[in-house]
């Protein structure tokens, strides 16, 4: 017993030497899932920022440091992890993570004037009517007319059968536009099909009403969770549509004992690939893999990108870490870079980005295809 | 002096010993009394004592600027705990009934709390009357929006809890569980279908089910079916109004287990035979208690969704249910002021484990189990038993010092 106290209070004393964080930088917080059926998209926001921070400290100029808790996307946990990050001295955030929980601590950033950059919360309601809060990936709406855009274009279906989580905003919210789009463009949506987040693991009924109705293409505005299952049991009944999903979809590839086999062929609108052979993307990807194993997604690039975003605009409005580190300097911080981050263009890894005042991302969307277990640029 | 009179003096002396101390011992005796008599009277006020001094401490915490951002974050959200888990003793403890849909009960408060407050933000201009008479009376319209948003809250909770319980109530045992948990599932999927708008310049509400259509640009959708409650900012609850509502669930809830009525529905619990041959009503009584708890949890959910602009339905699954059986169940079924304790603790917990990272909720897990077991150990009982004796004592002679004065 006393060994396991001993061995605990240790613990304890070497975490608490950990969260020390340097005076002469500026610290950075995120908050995200990184645990539960959503830690995928938390950690891979994490990684890809930890790369970020370390090449931006190493160009010389400002120097960041990160901070990162875990609110496993629940609203509640996040605005508690959001305090926690201020009283540990964060004076921007480049999160949070999932949109639910974004969306609560936007509400709580805005009246305490905090900035913040969401890597990954793509739902509008995160920058609506606060000017503090921007976002680097698209919004849901834009997603969802994107792909109902790039499939009429590149012509890979007349007739497409959607099966979405009913239950998720994010969902239903690129689902509705979809639909629009669609609408207009003469794309025949022939099959409707839903479920819920508590009822996950079957199927069949969906797959089966998609068949029958002559789908050739499935779009799938969901998760990667229900997505691997989804495609495992399409191949067990032998329907093979093409598959085409969102940036949601992005992850499938690192599911612990998915066979990568049957996602081959599967279509992914998103704004990053892993295979692009311009330096910067080859440099993050290789860095990537060697720290943390596995190929980057999405999130991951939309983070390495949002450090960057963060770096040119504290050039631009000259931001230092004695502004950011005086006590609760995050209120100087925020009106500072809220001035500057409408006029700055940021080469990025998942396009060239520049922000509206309402906090809305401009960058082309490109689709991915996955072939023989990675993610690989479509035509 | 012979063996006789030896004899005769001791006796005396002896007996006057007797007598001096029985004249010391009348007091202590009452004094006894008085404490069994007035148990429960001194247990309740207690609590109250210690949530309001709780209150003090931390607002002089907050004027001082000594408390951490973490912490007054969490302040709101350990008021709407505490309140659901009080409730939820009522039902657990004192009715005797295992429910565990009280979620449930929290998502209904916590709806038709916003779309009382969003309904009065825009139904009420600055100019109109309604506004106009709390302005004069130097009121903040946040805080009568905050209040009757918690009372619509609590009446529709406990319409729902009406209409819930006479179906349920007559079921017994693991029958009611299932029923309860069924419960709060259904209003958590009925809920992520629903859709409400209010038109910004009138006030008129827009319901609507399946569908996001907004009828024109003038409403505002603050209800999106999956994504919760959204766009409830800026957050009108504070932790003045929380600790108001501690306060408010501790008097209905202590005063109605220590009232006739209280003592009827445990004797339902207890016996329910004995209790329907005395002549009792044991579903009203059932009743009584599991509509109080269901008002309250409404009510505590109507401030929890006031505190974040962002609510989402997967909040009010099993899992919450779940989590305020713990704070009850740790707390101590029947014991109030075990509740009060336990759901602050057990809300602050896991905020102070994050110096662990990942394994936060392993260790979460094992304080909860570790707490569990010391409470139970006849170690610890006997001490926590020896503890009381003495302050049970100490308050006697104190009693005996006052009783000897007058």
């Amino acid at each position: 017993m006393k060994k396991i106290f001993a061995m605990v209070l240790s613990l304890m004393l070497a975490m608490g030497a950990m969260s020390a964080f340097a005076e002469d930088a500026i610290t950075i917080g995120i908050s995200g899932p990184l645990t539960g059926p959503y830690a995928m998209y938390g950690l891979g926001v994490v990684h890809g920022a930890e790369i970020a921070v370390e090449e931006v400290n190493a160009l010389g100029g400002i120097q960041f440091a990160l901070t990162y808790e875990d609110d496993e996307g629940d609203p509640e946990k996040a605005v508690n992890a959001f305090n926690k990050m201020l009283d540990d001295g964060a004076a921007m955030m480049a999160g949070t993570v999932t949109s639910g929980a974004c969306a609560a601590v936007a509400a709580e950033a805005y009246d305490m004037r905090v900035f913040m950059l969401t890597p990954s919360a793509s739902s509008p309601t995160v920058t609506e009517d606060r000017d503090n809060v921007f976002q680097v990936c698209f919004t849901d709406p834009g997603q969802g007319a994107a792909s109902a855009d790039y499939i009429v274009q590149n012509n890979l279906a007349k007739k497409v059968a959607v099966i979405y989580n009913n239950g998720l905003d994010y969902s239903t919210g690129i689902y509705q536009t979809f639909e629009e789009k669609a609408n207009e463009l003469g794309l025949e949506i022939v099959s409707v099909t839903t479920f819920s987040s508590d009822n996950n693991a079957d199927f069949s009924v969906q797959l089966t009403k998609a068949k029958d109705s002559g789908a050739e293409l499935v779009f799938l505005p969901i998760y990667y969770t229900p997505a691997s299952m989804i495609l495992k049991q399409a191949d067990a009944m032998n329907y093979d549509p093409i598959f085409f999903g969102v940036d949601g979809m992005d992850g499938i590839l690192s599911i612990e004992g998915f066979d990568t086999s049957l996602a081959e062929g599967v279509y992914l609108l998103t704004a990053f690939s892993a295979d692009a052979q311009d330096e910067k993307t080859q440099n993050f990807v290789k860095k990537y893999e060697e720290r943390f194993g596995g190929t980057p997604n999405q999130f991951a690039a939309d983070a390495y990108d949002a450090i960057y975003a963060l770096y040119e605009a504290c050039n631009e409005a000259e931001v230092t870490a004695e502004i950011a580190n005086q006590r609760r300097g995050f209120a100087d911080v925020c009106e500072m870079l809220i001035e500057v981050m409408p006029t700055i263009t940021v080469e990025g890894i998942t396009g060239t980005m520049s922000w509206e005042a309402t906090g809305e991302v401009t960058k082309t969307p490109t689709a991915v295809i996955i072939h023989e277990g990675a993610y690989v640029g479509a035509k | 002096m012979n063996q006789k009179h030896k004899m005769t003096i001791t006796h005396l002396f002896t007996h006057a010993l007797e007598i001096c101390e029985s004249f010391l011992r009348q007091p202590r005796i009452m004094a006894e009394k008085i404490y069994q008599k007035h148990k429960m009277t001194i247990t309740h006020l207690f609590t109250y004592a210690l949530v309001i001094c709780a209150y003090f401490a931390c607002q002089s915490m907050i004027k001082a600027e000594k408390m951490t951002l973490s912490l007054e974050g969490q302040l709101v959200p350990i008021c709407a705990y505490i309140v659901l888990a009080v409730s939820l003793n009522l039902t657990v403890g004192i009715s005797g009934e295992l429910s565990l849909g009280h979620a449930g009960f929290m998502y209904v408060g916590a709806i038709t709390g916003v779309i009382a407050s969003m309904w009065m933000r825009y139904a009420f201009t600055e100019e109109s009357a309604f506004f106009l008479f709390f302005e004069n009376m130097n009121i903040d319209f946040a805080l009568v929006r905050m209040l009757i948003s918690l009372i619509v809250a609590g009446v529709f909770a406990g319409i729902v809890g009406f209409i819930i319980g006479i179906p349920v109530l007559r079921l017994r045992g693991d029958y009611l569980a299932i029923v309860t948990l069924a419960f709060g599932e259904i209003i958590r999927n009925i809920m992520t279908c629903l859709y409400v708008a209010v038109n910004k310049k009138t006030g008129a509400l827009n319901f609507t089910f399946n569908n996001s259509d907004i009828p024109s640009k003038d409403f505002k959708l603050f209800i999106k079916g999956p994504t919760g409650i959204t766009g409830n900012s800026p957050k009108i609850a504070t932790f003045v109004i929380g600790i108001g509502l501690v306060l408010f669930t501790l008097l209905i809830v202590q005063n109605l287990i220590n009232s006739r009525t209280g003592r009827a529905i445990k004797a339902c619990r207890d016996n329910r035979i004995a209790a329907e041959s005395m002549g009792l009503n044991v579903t009203k009584y059932k009743m009584i208690a599991f509509v109080t708890s269901a008002c309250l949890a409404g009510m505590a959910g109507a401030l929890y969704a006031a505190n974040f602009s962002s609510v989402v339905p997967s909040k009010f699954s099993i899992d919450t249910s779940i989590l305020i059986l713990v704070f009850v169940v740790l707390g101590g079924l029947g014991n109030i002021l075990g509740s009060v304790i336990s759901a602050t603790v057990l809300t602050l917990l896991p905020e102070l484990l994050r110096e662990f990272d990942d394994y936060r909720m392993l260790v979460y897990v094992v304080v909860l189990i570790l707490t569990m077991l010391i409470t139970n150990s006849p170690i610890v009982k006997s001490l926590i038993g020896a503890i009381k004796e003495g302050a049970k004592k100490l308050f006697a002679r104190k009693n005996t010092e006052n009783g000897a004065n007058s």
